[in-house]
């Protein structure tokens, strides 16, 4: 796919969206950030790219960013996934900012599936792309009930839905999008990030804010804001955890991907995040599988 | 009305980009209540409406957000006609029905719960209201705590509504309903989301 054809975007506005649309999802995120972990609804609108490619992460993006800004994508942690790359080259090209692959360099970092695992900074702003941002829709399908339930605070289903996890599974079976409470009041879908990545969400020094184009609901996580992983006193909470360090940097306590190296069942666990992989190898750090790995790449 | 040079003058020259500017300083200073953003701007609306006040209003209002005004901005045809042209927003009859407020007279604002504080399931549908401020210090200080701030953020705004702490303290009560403050000082804000509490009780 391509977005960003000379035909297809001939007459834009400054980042794509004309300037109603920028106040109105302007005013959405506002008032997302006044009502911590609460889905404002908004008028999404088409943009050049489908549904599944982040539409809401990239209109919140792009009536956000300005030409100061510095603009990182990521993918499941990469930079260079189709995805990934087709959206920065979409802003550098719509809204002519500069963009980065470093996470410390950038200003705004819109992500699928990730947060990075440097530790963002106060000034920085992440954006999630978010396919379903409603926490409860597949416990209840009706949008009039669901409302309901964050009206009233009543996650009751919500924690019935993670014991009868336990009693199945004997633990909490749920990986991805694992539910958080903001502030004590409202339950949030964290989008679907690894469990891994909610304790950087809770008291995070960046701002955070959620996009789902396709549902129409834009929400957000100011700063030094409580983000607290639902669990049950017997069930803690647990993010996962890795046997063995990345196979090419060698670091610790992030999240790994595995990585096939060839058809007779070889393979490696490596960071997911990309440039902090590459950031450690440039810095000096080697996993066991570094050098292997590299000849193979060549 | 007539369209006079005082109605058309005075706006943004850049609207797109001074728009972009002014609303991030405005997500700033929301994300983090009470610091200070600074508005740096080239609106120029008629007195009594500030800059910082009138640059916020240009940069988020328009036709679907109905915009209420206090006497003091009521009264200047020269305020309205330069809001109305400039935005485009229908003024609102009542506090009750403002997606923004703006007051010029921070002694004259009406009780803050007479203005449109959403409802338990769209705590969203409520005002922000603007007040235009002396300065934002030297006023008796005020401790805040709450979401976006690490530990307190002391705020020092002045003049304030009367019984202010009293009637912030009966937002923060109807919590997620509320509205959402924005102090204008004549070149920078600063905010105060329904979540913002004073003193340092804990949320
Ligand atoms: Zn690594």
């Amino acid at each position: 796919m391509t977005i960003g054809t000379d035909d297809g975007l001939a007459t834009y506005n400054f980042a794509y969206l004309d300037e109603q649309t920028k106040r109105m999802i302007r005013r959405a995120i506002l008032k997302g950030i006044a009502i911590p972990g609460y889905q404002v609804p908004f008028a999404s609108r088409e943009m050049p790219m489908p549904y599944g490619w982040g539409t809401g992460g990239v209109q919140v993006t792009a009536s956000i960013i300005g030409p100061d800004d510095v603009l990182k994508v990521i993918d499941q942690g990469a930079d260079d996934t189709t995805n990934a790359v087709s959206i920065r080259a979409f802003f550098a090209k719509v809204a002519d900012v500069e963009t980065t692959t470093e996470t410390a360099k950038a200003s705004i970092i819109q992500t699928r599936h990730r947060i990075p695992e440097e530790k963002l900074k106060d000034g920085q702003i992440l954006v999630y792309q978010v396919p379903i941002p409603e926490p409860l829709r597949f416990l209840e399908p009706r949008e009039t009930e669901t409302r309901k339930m964050h009206a009233l605070a009543e996650y009751g289903l919500m924690h019935v839905k993670l014991y009868e996890d336990i009693a199945k599974n004997g633990h909490i079976a749920t990986t991805y999008a694992y539910p958080v409470k903001v502030e004590d009041r409202y339950v949030m879908d964290p989008s679907p990030t690894p469990k891994f990545d909610n304790p950087k969400m809770h008291m995070s020094d960046a701002l955070q804010l959620f996009g789902a184009g396709r549902e129409k609901r834009i929400y957000a996580v100011p700063p030094h804001t409580k983000v607290v992983s639902l669990d049950f006193e017997d069930y803690p909470f647990e993010i996962q955890t890795f046997e063995e360090p990345c196979a090419m940097c060698g670091a610790q306590g992030v999240y790994l991907d595995e990585v096939i190296l060839d058809d007779r069942g070889g393979r490696m666990f490596v960071c997911s995040d990309t440039d902090y992989c590459e950031k450690r190898r440039e810095d000096g750090h080697r996993g066991h599988l570094a050098g292997d790995a590299m000849e193979a790449a060549e | 009305m007539a369209v006079t040079g005082q109605v058309v003058e005075g706006g943004f020259g850049d609207p797109v980009f001074a728009s972009q500017s002014v609303f991030r300083a405005v997500m700033d200073a929301m994300a983090r209540p009470g610091t200070v953003q600074a508005i740096a701007t080239d609106a120029m609306p008629p007195a009594p409406l500030n800059a910082a006040a009138a640059a916020v209003v240009l940069a988020l209002a328009d036709s679907d957000t109905p915009l209420w005004l206090d006497a003091e901005l009521a009264k200047s045809e020269a305020v309205r006609g330069w809001l109305a042209f400039h935005t485009g927003a229908p003024l609102a009859g009542t506090p009750s029905d403002a997606v923004f407020a703006l007051a010029a007279n921070p002694a004259a604002v009406p009780p803050l719960t007479g203005f449109a504080l959403g409802t338990q399931e769209y705590p969203d549908r409520s005002t922000t209201l603007i007040v235009q401020v002396e300065s934002l210090t030297g006023g008796p200080v005020l401790t805040l705590t709450g979401p976006g701030i690490e530990t307190t953020q002391a705020i020092a705004p002045r003049p304030l509504p009367g019984h202010f702490e009293v009637q912030w303290r009966e937002i923060n009560g109807l919590y997620p309903r509320g509205l959402d403050l924005i102090l204008a000082a004549p070149d920078a804000v600063i905010c105060l989301p329904r979540t913002a509490r004073i003193g340092n009780e804990e949320l």
